[in-house]
């Protein structure tokens, strides 16, 4: 005898397990008192030029340290390490994105305590990182001004699901006629209201201004986890 | 393309529920898809066969619901539509809508078991 199938009900989330490790990560990050920001942008779009410029800039006033998430190679730690910073590879094999369970494994043996920024570059990718929660406080997307006005139109998703957008390697804006109205035009429609950055890490400018974003940024975090 | 370990997650999260629920089998898994979610429809309906291979989900169905984004319109004060996936603004008075109330859902919501 063949019985009829039996329907029940089920309403969880497909991502649980990364969420509640990404929340375990956010309530470690808010205990120690460190700010944790992660970046995402399409390869080349100069994440690590960036971070790097970032972390130099921090490292005199602050304790900053890195992750940073690629298929293959230490190269990005390499460079990373110049800064002085203390920087841990992924090596995400053949993933796509970060998941939170890597961020955890990466961070197992660090002692948060004393940090002040960690920053968590993640793979090169516009698309996948998307879906997961990584337990960062702030998801910065980056948009080089080499890449066309419309990147954002063509991938919303990520650019809604990111809290700042920084515009980078603005030192070539004029010679590859970059449309900076229409490429904020393109970020507000997406994700309307985000905070917009334009910033060169090779000439600095716009570093400053970015900077004094992020310690205003560490503060207010600081006075919540206060309360 | 990440959506071959969304469709993994989808497969352990319904062997785990079909466990407990003591079914031998699975025939259908009914699944909430929001269009921010980051996932793509076809690449996880493709995926999904592939990930069921050799468990007992081997041979079932995702039904997919795609759930469209709301949002709160701060102008209407009121839940609204968007224009699109490329301008979040209300479609009814065109205001910016930062605040969005769904369409980010990758949830499964039922599912179908064997006796």
């Amino acid at each position: 005898m063949i019985s009829e199938p039996r329907l029940v009900l089920v309403r969880k989330n497909v991502l649980k397990q990364n969420d509640v490790l990404a929340r375990a990560l956010r309530e470690r990050f808010r205990e120690a008192g460190v700010l944790a920001i992660s970046l995402v942008s399409s390869p080349g779009s100069g994440k690590t030029a960036f971070l790097e410029n970032t972390l130099t800039l921090l490292h005199a006033r602050y304790k900053v340290a890195a992750l940073v998430g690629d298929l293959a190679t230490e190269n990005d730690a390499a460079r990373l390490a110049r800064s002085q910073a203390p920087v841990k590879q992924i090596i995400t094999g053949t993933v796509c994105h970060l998941e939170a369970a890597m961020v955890q494994n990466a961070l197992d043996s660090w002692d948060l305590r004393g940090l002040d920024f960690l920053f968590i570059e993640n793979v090169g990718n516009l698309v996948c990182p998307s879906s997961y929660d990584l337990g960062e406080d702030l998801r910065f997307v980056l948009l080089s001004v080499t890449e066309g006005e419309d990147k954002p139109l063509k991938y919303p998703t990520i650019f809604n699901s990111a809290d700042v957008a920084v515009i980078t390697k603005s030192d070539l804006a004029t010679a590859v006629e970059f449309d900076e109205d229409a490429a904020k035009r393109n970020i507000q429609a997406v994700r309307p209201g985000m905070r917009i950055f334009k910033v060169s890490a090779k000439t600095g400018e716009g570093m400053p201004k970015f900077l004094d974003f992020l310690e205003n940024q560490r503060l207010r975090s600081r006075s919540t986890a206060a309360v | 393309m990440h959506e071959l370990s969304i469709a993994m997650s989808i497969v352990d999260l319904a062997c785990e529920e079909a466990e407990s629920h003591g079914a031998p089998g699975v025939d259908v898994v009914y699944l909430k898809l929001g269009l921010l979610s980051g996932v793509a429809k076809e690449a996880l309906l493709f995926s999904y066969e592939i990930a069921c291979q050799q468990t007992p989900l081997e041979g079932s169905k995702l039904l997919i619901e795609e759930v469209p984004i709301l949002v709160d319109c701060p102008v209407c004060m009121d839940r609204r539509s968007v224009q699109s996936l490329q301008s979040l603004c209300c479609v009814q008075c065109g205001s910016p809508t930062p605040e969005i109330l769904q369409g980010r859902e990758l949830m499964v919501t039922a599912m179908e078991l064997r006796q």
